[in-house]
């Protein structure tokens, strides 16, 4: 390749880069539609419950509008998440070839659930004309329990790449023996996966309410927007506490089962005990530089004392440390600050609507709402970069390196660059489609809100 | 029978799955693409997208079905296809990225120019997706790909039977979505049900004359298959051919009733002929289905998945056909 050539690194060097490159932005890209294949029919199915059971027209509206923006949304994930699965055989073929049998499980459970999820969005989407009405609600219900199935198969499977268990290996390095709870249930399984999906709730829910909040910030304030910005932001507002709570228990996993993430996330040069928490700042090998330091308290969040003694960098082999630690750090704080906003705005939208069963008047708070969906996505990335680059040089942790798992194709480069412009085309047509029915919805809007349970009219039919 | 030879079965069951309906799926956007110019391709592209769209999400899924089980099952076949033929499998995957979002947002946008370009793009890529899939099939056949993988990125497919199997891929998709459509068509639109009448026929005799093509390529190339094929999966050639020569009186009569059994009667065939000519190799002739085989707990677990999936999947996908075929789904949403 002569795109190779270019480069200062050697072949599988540069392969290793542009493969990982190509992985982390397929994986980022899809992770944010499958948070939305998780959490929005659940969204949708309140809105339609409100609405079959208050014979609320405004909330059917939404619900309809919402199962529409998933038909686009599935697609594409579908897609996307097709890719991912042909990028383990494309770029990672040692470690498929070698630890396929163990971790494939999670992935081969995954597979029922994808299929559920499939049919009965279609069944969702397509019969809101034909199907009785609580027939139809009904048969949006798979759909909410196989999209936490199917973040529990995936999230099980990375997991398991964080703290692999439940095999053996002969001397030749080959899985000869199985056992496929213990794959499943790893010690990282119980936090990654239940972090993962409240993620996706918060995600969504945050983003749907951002969407409501530019709208209500536009003027446009009838019962439909109103509706539209408190059922997703109330679903986010009960996540985020939750979330909170987890990823903390996320945190003490990692310190106690893979120290070198833990040293490269808070920085931790030196082991030893009452080790200062830094707030921001740039990593060095002598230390944090810039950052806000809180002496002793890492040590007691890792173990309810300032006489926890925490591992740092200085106890890890050289070759065996994450690469990129502040960056790793940064992401970090990036995820908990992020967190910490939005639990605030949790609570404000908590306490007003405790109070006075509105939501607050100020321009302010929707002008905080309709950053929130855009900042939990971030957070979500962050968390990612964290467990991911974290996790380096690994690929499975301890056991196999990422250096030895990437293929020896040539052109990773070229892919690369074709999946950026790809996805470039692929996220910018889902946007303006997705607008595109939007600005239809409300230029058509009343006769369009009316009854999505009618029959046919006769030029829908034609 | 052991546990490595049930999970390849599996695999063989997710394969003709996805060569019927996966396979229709293709082939509907094969008659779109030839559908001729807007006003003229107008009404046939309103059957095919009435009768794609509910289910091709589903359709889809099979080819997942297909890749977990053998990445999980058979690791080692997997690394060493995926490492030998990434080029038609990139390929197709660019196809299938392509034809995702052709289709969904065909239906979500308004402009004629824009509607035209996404039409265009699932269409053409309804053709090179299956074609390139085709030549992994042909490449496997042929022998081509090493046990230990890394075998040569170009010579392993170009070749005249990866080729010829791709463009059976593509003809025989055809054929079968012609013959699917000729039913959802018959739904009141005579002409429309003896325009895809035609295409079928057409299509038919287009895939048996590859299909004819490929045995002598099989010959030549592959020739382990080959002798197996004309041995113990001579049934199923029979088979099959019966199923083809069938169908064509019963198209050219104008019965209907038998049309589909018949038409997928003689795919499944063919791709139990396949995997009866393989055996007992994963990869001809370098790498057996109990050499590759993941341990004893993986394919307990394969097996109970597909058992789930025969309880719980099948009569979802049953619902949602049946619903499809009752028009309780409708195309636009
Ligand atoms: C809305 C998104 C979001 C928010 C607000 C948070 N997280 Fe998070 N975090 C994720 C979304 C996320 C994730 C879904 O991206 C990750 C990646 C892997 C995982 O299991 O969840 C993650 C990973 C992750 C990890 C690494 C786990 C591992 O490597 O196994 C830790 C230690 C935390 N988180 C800790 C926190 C803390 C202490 C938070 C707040 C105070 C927090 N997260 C808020
Ligand atoms: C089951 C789920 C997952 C599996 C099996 C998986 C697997 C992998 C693999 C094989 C790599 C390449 C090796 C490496 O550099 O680490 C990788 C890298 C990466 N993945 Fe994951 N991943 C999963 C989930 C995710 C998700 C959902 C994201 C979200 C965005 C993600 C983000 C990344 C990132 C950012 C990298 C790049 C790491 C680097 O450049 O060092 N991963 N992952
Ligand atoms: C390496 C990691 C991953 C792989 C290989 C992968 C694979 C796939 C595949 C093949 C599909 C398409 C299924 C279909 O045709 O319907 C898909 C869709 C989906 N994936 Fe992923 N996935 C990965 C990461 C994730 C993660 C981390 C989550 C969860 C949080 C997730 C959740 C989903 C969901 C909910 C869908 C349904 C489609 C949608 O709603 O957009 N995936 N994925």
């Amino acid at each position: 390749m002569p795109l190779l050539d270019l480069l200062p690194l050697a072949a599988s060097e540069s392969n290793l880069l542009a493969a990982r490159e190509q992985m982390a932005f397929t994986l980022a890209f899809h992770i944010v539609l499958s948070c939305i294949g998780v959490a929005l029919p659940a969204t949708m199915l309140v809105a339609n419950y409100v609405g079959l059971k208050k014979g609320d027209e405004a909330a059917m509206e939404l619900a309809r509008r919402w199962s529409k923006a998933i038909a686009v949304t599935f697609a594409v994930g579908a897609v996307t998440g097709t890719v991912l699965s042909f990028e383990f055989g494309l770029l990672w073929p040692e470690f498929m070839d070698r630890f396929g049998a163990a971790f494939g499980v999670a992935f081969a459970i995954e597979g029922i659930f994808f299929f559920v999820e499939a049919i009965f969005i279609a069944v969702y989407i397509y019969g809101w004309k034909r199907l009785s009405p609580w027939a139809h609600f009904w048969s949006g219900v798979p759909m909410v329990i196989t999209g936490i199935g199917g973040a529990f198969s995936v999230v099980a499977a990375n997991a398991w790449m964080n703290q692999p268990q439940g095999f053996t290996l002969n001397g030749a390095g080959e899985v000869v023996d199985v056992e496929p709870l213990k794959v499943l249930f790893n010690p990282a399984t119980g936090y990654e996966v239940a972090h993962m999906i409240l993620a996706a709730y918060m995600v969504v829910g945050f983003l749907v309410a951002s969407i409501y909040a530019v709208g209500m910030l536009k003027g446009r304030r009838d019962r439909l927007h109103k509706l539209g910005l408190v059922i997703p932001l109330t679903i986010a507002c009960i996540a985020t506490p939750v979330q909170l709570f987890v990823g903390d228990t996320a945190a003490r996993g990692v310190a106690d089962h893979q120290p070198a993430k833990f040293a490269a996330m808070e920085c931790i040069q030196e082991t030893g005990t009452d080790q200062t928490e830094y707030l921001g700042g740039i990593c060095t090998d002598d230390g944090v530089k810039g950052a806000i330091g809180i002496p002793g308290l890492d040590s007691f969040l890792v173990g309810w004392s300032t006489d926890t003694e925490v591992t740092g960098l200085n106890d890890i082999p050289p070759d065996e440390r994450p690469p990129a630690n502040t960056f790793i750090h940064l992401s970090f704080d990036t995820m908990v600050g992020i967190g910490s906003a939005l639990m605030g705005l949790a609570l404000w939208f908590g306490f007003v609507w405790w109070k006075r069963r509105d939501i607050p008047q100020t321009p302010w708070f929707l002008r905080a709402v309709s950053v929130s969906g855009a900042a939990a996505i971030v957070a979500l990335w962050c968390g990612w970069i964290v467990t991911e680059v974290g996790r380096q040089p690994w690929i499975v942790q301890g056991y196999m390196r990422t250096s030895e798992a990437v293929t020896e194709a040539e052109g990773i480069w070229f892919t690369f660059a074709l999946v950026l412009l790809l996805y470039t085309g692929l996220g910018t047509g889902a946007i303006l489609v997705l607008r595109a029915m939007s600005r239809r919805w409300r230029e058509k809007g009343a006769e369009d809100v009316q009854s999505p349970y009618a029959p046919q009219t006769e030029e829908e039919t034609a | 029978m052991s546990k490595a030879d049930g999970a390849a079965a599996i695999l063989w069951v997710g394969a003709t799955f996805y060569a019927l309906f996966g396979g229709a799926d293709f082939g509907g956007g094969f008659w779109d693409l030839v559908a001729g110019w807007d006003e003229k391709g107008q009404r046939p592209r309103d059957v095919i997208q009435r009768s794609l769209t509910p289910v091709w999400e589903a359709n889809h899924v099979w080819l997942i079905f297909v890749l977990v089980v053998l990445w999980t099952a058979f690791p080692s076949a997997f690394s060493a296809i995926f490492t030998t033929l990434y080029v038609p499998i990139a390929l197709a995957a660019l196809g299938i990225v392509l034809r995702g979002a052709g289709f969904a947002f065909r239906k979500s946008i308004v402009g004629l120019r824009e509607r035209r370009a996404m039409g265009a793009t699932f269409a053409i890529s309804s053709v090179l997706t299956p074609f390139f899939m085709g030549t992994v099939v042909g490449a496997i056949a042929a022998g081509n790909v090493p046990a230990e993988g890394n075998g040569d990125a170009f010579s392993s497919w170009i070749q005249p039977l990866p080729l010829l199997i791709g463009a059976m891929f593509v003809a025989s998709g055809a054929y079968l979505a012609a013959v699917f459509l000729v039913g959802d068509a018959r739904r009141g639109d005579h002409e429309m049900e003896s325009y895809f009448e035609r295409r079928a026929l057409g299509a038919a005799v287009v895939a048996g004359a590859f299909a004819v093509a490929g045995l002598f390529a099989l010959h030549s190339e592959a020739r382990y298959v080959f002798d197996r094929l004309t041995e113990q999966g001579l049934p199923l050639v029979v088979l099959s051919l019966f199923c083809g020569a069938a169908l064509l009186i019963v198209l050219v009569r104008g019965g209907r009733r038998l049309l589909r059994p018949l038409a997928a009667g003689a795919v499944i065939a063919v791709v139990w002929g396949w995997g009866v000519a393989q055996f007992p190799y994963l990869l001809p002739t370098s790498l057996r289905i109990d050499q590759a085989a993941a341990p004893d707990a993986t394919m307990t677990i394969v097996f109970i998945v597909f058992a789930i999936a025969a309880v719980v999947v099948l009569p979802s996908l049953g619902l949602l056909y049946t619903l499809a075929q009752r028009d309780l789904l409708e195309s636009e949403h």
